[in-house]
């Protein structure tokens, strides 16, 4: 029973991460204002460009390369969401769809349709003596980005609610216009959230493809930035609500590999399709659950501009 | 304008009066011309600019972030900190300490959005204060205040300019700014035409120089011929019950009768159930306790289609959400909801030609300008717009006519032009709904009043017993409920 529970733990905190940086993204994005449909187009191109960067560079350098690579396309949405003004959901489908058939393109012309070349993981740390302890000895093993999805929420979390920087955000989403005549900057603000996100989704990406996996997949992020969108909506747009949330998920989804895993007999009573669902079916259980208590940022997807009073 | 003095900036809707103060505060750069401040040329970039240099502005619509408390609104941009991290606790003795200087009552650590009006208002006199404003711009602060909120906003002002600030009030309410400007500055179409001192002139000479020819006073304050004996009850509502958007009650047991012939005012501060109860009348928001009559048939279940073949008309506070298409010409407009019918249709096509006509009617009776069918709505001015609005709803020959906000935003003429249309309407058998935030409105066309607060009626006045006081009273919900 221990050992289930131990390797339970391991694979979810194995797999977390990606999802824990991609919905930390979403909150930062969202939290400004900037709606973050993009999520998945970001954490794509992140993970190619990692998974090919590394190729040629250590992993850990090439993992910086898929975050500014998340940042580049973050940049886009910036750039027609802020500067242009565009309908925020329409630009970050657009980047889906970008990220989508370009990473396919490239991929299949460069590699052929089995994925990228096999890299070096990124290491993995043993906490001595951490290893023996039943369940918690879960906690030892994973490499430098698990540590940081469990860090990194808490440090946003505090940004958000005990800094200037933090409530210039919240206030930013919620009114820019009383942002703007305390002689603010509202473009700044959002800009610096944007490319905040898309530095997470990269990352969230790169940590798909070089810790994870070992290599770029045809189906990278296999819809991982959608359900960081679910995660932010249930942690009710906080950093440390979206970890929460995104734990959740992720055990949900070391569940279905641990069923079928230990009850080989399960798989013939229920469909491999519905086990597959199964985190899928959980964010939509949630969500639903949740219903209409929304707190999203009051100004989310509306464009600022100076001359509408 | 000098120290210490209290400058009145007045005019007609669009003379420019926000707009010279927006490029006062930075918001806004001048395409030409010299800001001077203290006797040296200054230029504002940014809103920065003009804090620095202690021009602080208090918008017409707040700019306060409802989900911060009062502290965070009032430190928002220059944050007191320790060791890099916000130090709340200092922004809230900070804020009680400029609240003690200038004596007003503001609870720090309270969110904003549970506060009345008139305390956010002072929310945003203490922002600019704090940030060490000797000239103080307050937008027609008073557009939204009950006539007590109002006293109590003069008092501050007042006692600002006691202590050596400078305020500049803008507004187009005369008798208010007689009251407590030193002098005035009266603009038209974007030009300063005229400066007095405010113990020098009368409210008609005002009126005279914002319009311009001298001759055309306005005419919206002029009292209505009460109508004969009103007729047979309309709409007949006993213990109405609703749920506004954010999921709680917003009409908690509303009574109310209206007959034909008659204009029944809605007076009270915003959100206290006035819009909800318009939309309830109009089918678009179902009641959720209660029981009514409304033109023959039964409230409850009532759809928009229902509510329109009974013969209720309806003319909303936000017409671009709820009562035109921008992009559709101006007799498209007119035709939308009775499209299928004569003028507008034969059998199941579009007729053109009745249609065409029908507007061209219109918009000459209405005095629409341009008066042209086929222009696009978009093209229009505001009022120009709202009176297509009205000129349809009346031009249906409604038996109820639900109206609310109906002159927001409109100039002096086309405000006169829609007040006389109701009347017009009443004096011809329709009863008239008006919902409307500004009491004056409410006061100048109905016969009767009911005031609202928090879902109830609190009030009901019959025209000869109108009291400004009073109802301001009852719209603050200080007494308890009246005769209603």
């Amino acid at each position: 029973m221990l050992d289930v529970l131990h390797s339970l733990l391991f694979s979810t905190l194995d797999a977390a991460p990606a999802l824990i940086f991609a919905a930390l993204g979403a909150v930062l994005s969202e939290r400004a204002g900037v709606i973050a449909v993009g999520m998945e187009g970001m954490m794509r191109v992140g993970a190619f460009c990692a998974a090919v960067a590394a190729l040629t560079m250590p992993t850990p350098l090439a993992v910086v390369m898929g975050m500014l690579a998340g940042a580049a396309l973050a940049g886009v949405h910036g750039f027609l969401s802020i500067r242009w003004r565009s309908d925020q959901v329409v630009s970050g489908i657009a980047l889906n769809l970008v990220a989508l058939a370009g990473g396919t393109f490239l991929l299949e012309s460069l590699y052929g349709p089995n994925g990228t070349p096999p890299i070096q993981q990124l290491t993995r740390w043993n906490i001595p003596g951490l290893s023996s302890v039943p369940v918690l000895g879960a906690l030892s093993g994973h490499s430098a980005p698990t540590y940081l999805a469990l860090l990194l929420p808490f440090a946003f979390q505090g940004l958000l609610t005990r800094t200037p920087l933090g409530l210039r955000l919240r206030a930013v989403g919620d009114k820019p216009q009383a942002v703007a005549t305390l002689g603010l900057s509202v473009p700044g603000l959002r800009w610096g959230a944007v490319l905040g996100s898309g530095l997470l989704a990269g990352l969230g990406g790169a940590v798909l493809s070089t810790a994870v996996l070992d290599r770029f997949e045809q189906h990278t992020p296999a819809g991982l930035g959608f359900m960081a969108l679910a995660a932010m909506v249930f942690g009710r747009w906080t950093p440390v609500g979206a970890f929460l949330a995104a734990t959740f998920f992720a055990f949900g989804n070391a569940l279905r590999i641990g069923l079928v895993s230990s009850a080989p007999g399960l798989v013939e009573l229920i469909p491999q399709g519905v086990l597959l669902a199964l985190p899928y079916l959980l964010t939509l259980v949630v969500l639903t659950l949740q219903g209409q208590r929304s707190s999203a940022p009051a100004a989310l997807g509306t464009p600022y501009e100076q001359e509408s009073r | 304008m000098h120290r210490g003095e209290l400058l009145a900036v007045v005019g007609e809707n669009g003379a420019g009066k926000s707009s010279l103060m927006n490029v006062l505060y930075g918001l806004y750069q001048p395409d030409a011309g010299v800001l001077s401040l203290d006797g040296q040329p200054v230029r504002f970039k940014s809103p920065r600019d003009a804090i620095a240099r202690g021009i602080g502005m208090v918008h017409q619509h707040f700019m306060l972030v409802p989900t911060l408390s009062v502290a965070e609104n009032v430190v928002l941009g220059r944050e007191p900190t320790r060791n890099g991290l916000l130090d709340l606790e200092r922004a809230v003795q900070e804020v009680s300490a400029t609240c003690a200087r200038f004596g007003f009552q503001l609870e720090p650590r309270a969110r904003v959005d549970t506060l009345s009006v008139g305390s956010q208002q002072k929310v945003e006199i203490v922002k600019a204060l704090h940030r060490g404003a000797q000239v103080l711009i307050l937008d027609e602060p008073t557009a939204v205040l009950t006539p007590q909120e109002s006293d109590e906003l003069a008092r501050v002002m007042r006692g600002l300019v006691a202590q050596g600030h400078t305020v500049v009030l803008i507004s187009h309410k005369l008798k208010e700014v007689l009251g407590v400007a030193d002098r005035i500055a009266v603009m038209r179409r974007g030009r300063c035409v005229a400066e007095v001192r405010a113990a020098d002139t009368t409210a008609e000479q005002l009126a005279a120089l914002m319009v311009g020819d001298g001759q055309r006073a306005p005419a919206a304050t002029s009292t209505p011929a009460v109508s004969q004996a009103p007729g047979e009850p309309l709409l007949d509502v006993r213990g109405l019950q609703a749920t506004g958007d954010n999921g709680r009650p917003a009409l908690r047991g509303v009574d109310l009768e209206v007959r034909a012939g008659e204009i029944v005012g809605i007076a009270g501060v915003d959100g206290n159930g006035q819009r909800e109860l318009a939309e309830v009348l109009t089918g678009l928001r179902p009641l959720t306790s209660g029981s009514g009559a409304l033109l023959g048939g039964p409230l409850s279940g009532l759809t928009p289609a229902q509510a329109r073949t009974r013969g209720v008309g309806h003319i909303p506070e936000d017409r671009l959400h709820r009562a035109v298409v921008k992009a559709l010409s101006v007799e498209e407009n007119v035709a939308l909801g009775r499209h299928t019918r004569p003028p507008f249709a034969k059998g199941p096509w579009i007729d053109f030609k009745g249609r065409r006509e029908r507007t061209r009617e219109l918009t000459v009776a209405y005095d629409v300008r341009p008066p042209d069918p086929e222009v696009a709505l978009r093209a229009l001015s505001g009022g120009n717009q709202q009176k297509v609005v009205v000129a349809r709803e009346l031009d249906a020959r409604p038996r109820l006519l639900v109206v609310v906000q109906p002159t927001r935003g409109l100039d002096v003429g086309a405000v006169a032009q829609v007040h006389a249309k109701l009347r017009e309407a009443r004096d011809q058998g329709t009863g008239v709904l008006l919902v409307s935030l500004d009491l004056e409105e409410v006061l100048a066309l109905s016969d009767r009043v009911y005031v609202f607060f928090e879902g109830r009626v609190t009030g009901h006045f019959l025209r000869h017993e109108f009291d400004e006081r009073e109802l301001g009273r009852r719209m603050l919900g200080t007494t308890e409920p009246g005769h209603a």
